[in-house]
């Protein structure tokens, strides 16, 4: 492997590498700051918080958001969706999903199901106002949640979030979104969007470290969802009990400040760039889809389209399983990712269960060199597949 | 009686002071974070003072950005 350039396709796992100012702010954070934030009134406390605010103010900026407290940090998306469906449903009450979904909302939802609370699934439809529709006639009664996500991590393709949002605000059900793939990809506003709830994840498009993410918790909405931990918030320290008042509800223990640090820098980023990020993954995906769509022995999955979609691209080729493809782009530098992505719902969807697909995920880093390169070890495996 | 040459806004949450730290430093009214004074108790271990003289103004911005608070004191 040695002389082989290594090239990164796998940004929707986790995308890399960071811009310049998120290694030079994490650094700056341990070496300078250090501190527990809110926990003091020294100097540095305040400064840790001052980091945890400015992280707040540019994702609320980004989200259309006007109050930054309402904005709220966790591990990562899953943690922060979880946050929500444990924390909101209760045995009787019914949620509705779609077919395209991630283990993340599946795994808690079925938890959910198997302690009494009913949960529809709505076949995923390529056009998607078609697909907002079925949202709107699985509502019922006791319809309390709709969760869906805005795109999804094994085809890419978005889904119709500004539509089931006016469905839901119309109906008057709370509305999840799961952004984990768009956050920093795609424009989000989560007034415009009628969105309630935004889960998302800060080492994705956010270019933040791992062990970062968190939720847009539109005002009110608090009063319905449980907090799935109870701690330490260094407010209101004389009481037993956790407040209510937000981000300190779900806020509970020291958290990943240097982490923090390092997503502010990644979100500021984002911002500054505006609308170039996504204008450019759409460049990519169009490379990519028209790459693969001639080579012989390729079938790509989902829409073929750059519009409508992210920069996650999911294909297979025929004779070969999506390890011996993942292991065959390894030996031309390629790092992607091979399986079932957590997402067994989106694969049946796709009819790509249980073998699954690779996936190629560029971001905005990725050079034109790289696509090149990618497609041409593609051909250069499709063609010995084929002969083999 | 003594007359108070500050004030004190306590917050919620620490994340409510650094927001409206922010705010007051845009305007040019000088405001400075510190820990809570023992006499005052407050959901939030620090607290933003200001000049006394300034308070109808700091009123008036918290006011219109909508940001909570639990209260102003003389310290």
């Amino acid at each position: 492997m040695t002389g082989v350039k290594t090239i990164y396709l796998d940004n929707a796992a986790t995308s890399w590498p960071k811009p310049e100012a998120v290694y030079r702010a994490m650094d700056d954070f341990m070496r300078r700051t250090g501190a527990s934030p809110g926990r003091s009134g020294h100097r540095l406390s305040i400064e840790a918080g001052r980091v945890a605010y400015d992280t707040r103010e540019a994702l609320a900026m980004l989200f259309g958001v006007r109050d930054p407290t309402r904005i709220v940090f966790t591990a990562n998306a899953t943690e922060a969706l979880n946050v929500v469906i444990r924390g909101m449903l209760h045995p009787g009450d019914h949620v509705i999903t779609s077919g395209m979904e991630h283990n993340s909302v599946m795994r808690p939802l079925r938890a959910a199901e198997q302690a009494g609370v009913r949960v529809t699934v709505v076949p995923y439809q390529p056009a998607g106002t078609l697909q907002a529709g079925g949202v709107e006639r699985a509502i019922g009664e006791d319809t309390r949640l709709i969760v869906l996500s805005h795109a999804s991590n094994v085809a890419g393709n978005l889904l119709p979030i500004a539509e089931a949002g006016l469905i839901a605000r119309k109906r008057g059900v709370t509305f999840l979104v799961d952004a984990a793939q768009t956050a920093g990809c795609c424009a989000i506003n989560v007034e415009a969007m009628n969105i309630d709830v935004l889960a998302f994840s800060g080492h994705k498009g956010l270019y933040g470290p791992q062990g970062t993410g968190g939720l847009y918790i539109r005002q009110g909405m608090e009063s319905r969802i449980r907090p799935l931990k109870h701690g330490g918030t260094g407010s209101r320290s004389e009481s037993e009990y956790q407040p209510e008042f937000l981000p300190d509800k779900y806020e509970s223990g020291t958290p990943n400040t240097v982490g923090l640090a390092g997503l502010c820098a990644g979100v500021r980023f984002v911002l500054e760039q505006g609308g170039a990020i996504q204008r450019r993954e759409r460049e990519l995906a169009a490379a990519l889809l028209q790459g693969l769509g001639g080579i012989p022995g390729v079938v790509v999955h989902g829409q073929n389209s750059a519009e409508g979609r992210i920069a996650v691209i999911s294909f297979n080729i025929s004779g070969l399983t999506p390890s011996e493809v993942s292991m065959g782009l390894e030996e031309h530098g390629i790092l992607c990712r091979p399986g079932l992505h957590c997402s067994p719902a989106a694969h049946r969807t796709l009819g790509t269960f249980p073998q699954g697909t690779a996936r190629l995920s560029p971001g905005y880093f990725t050079s034109d060199e790289d696509i090149e390169a990618a497609l041409q070890a593609v051909r250069e495996i499709a063609a010995r597949g084929a002969g083999g | 009686m003594e007359r108070a040459q500050h004030g004190v806004v306590l917050f919620y949450s620490m994340s409510h002071a650094l927001w409206a730290e922010k705010l007051f430093k845009g305007t040019g009214i000088p405001v400075k974070l510190i820990p809570v004074p023992r006499q005052l108790s407050s959901d939030c271990g620090i607290c933003l003072r200001f000049d006394q003289p300034d308070e109808p103004r700091v009123r008036d911005i918290l006011d219109r950005k909508q940001i909570e608070i639990q209260g102003i004191h003389p310290i």
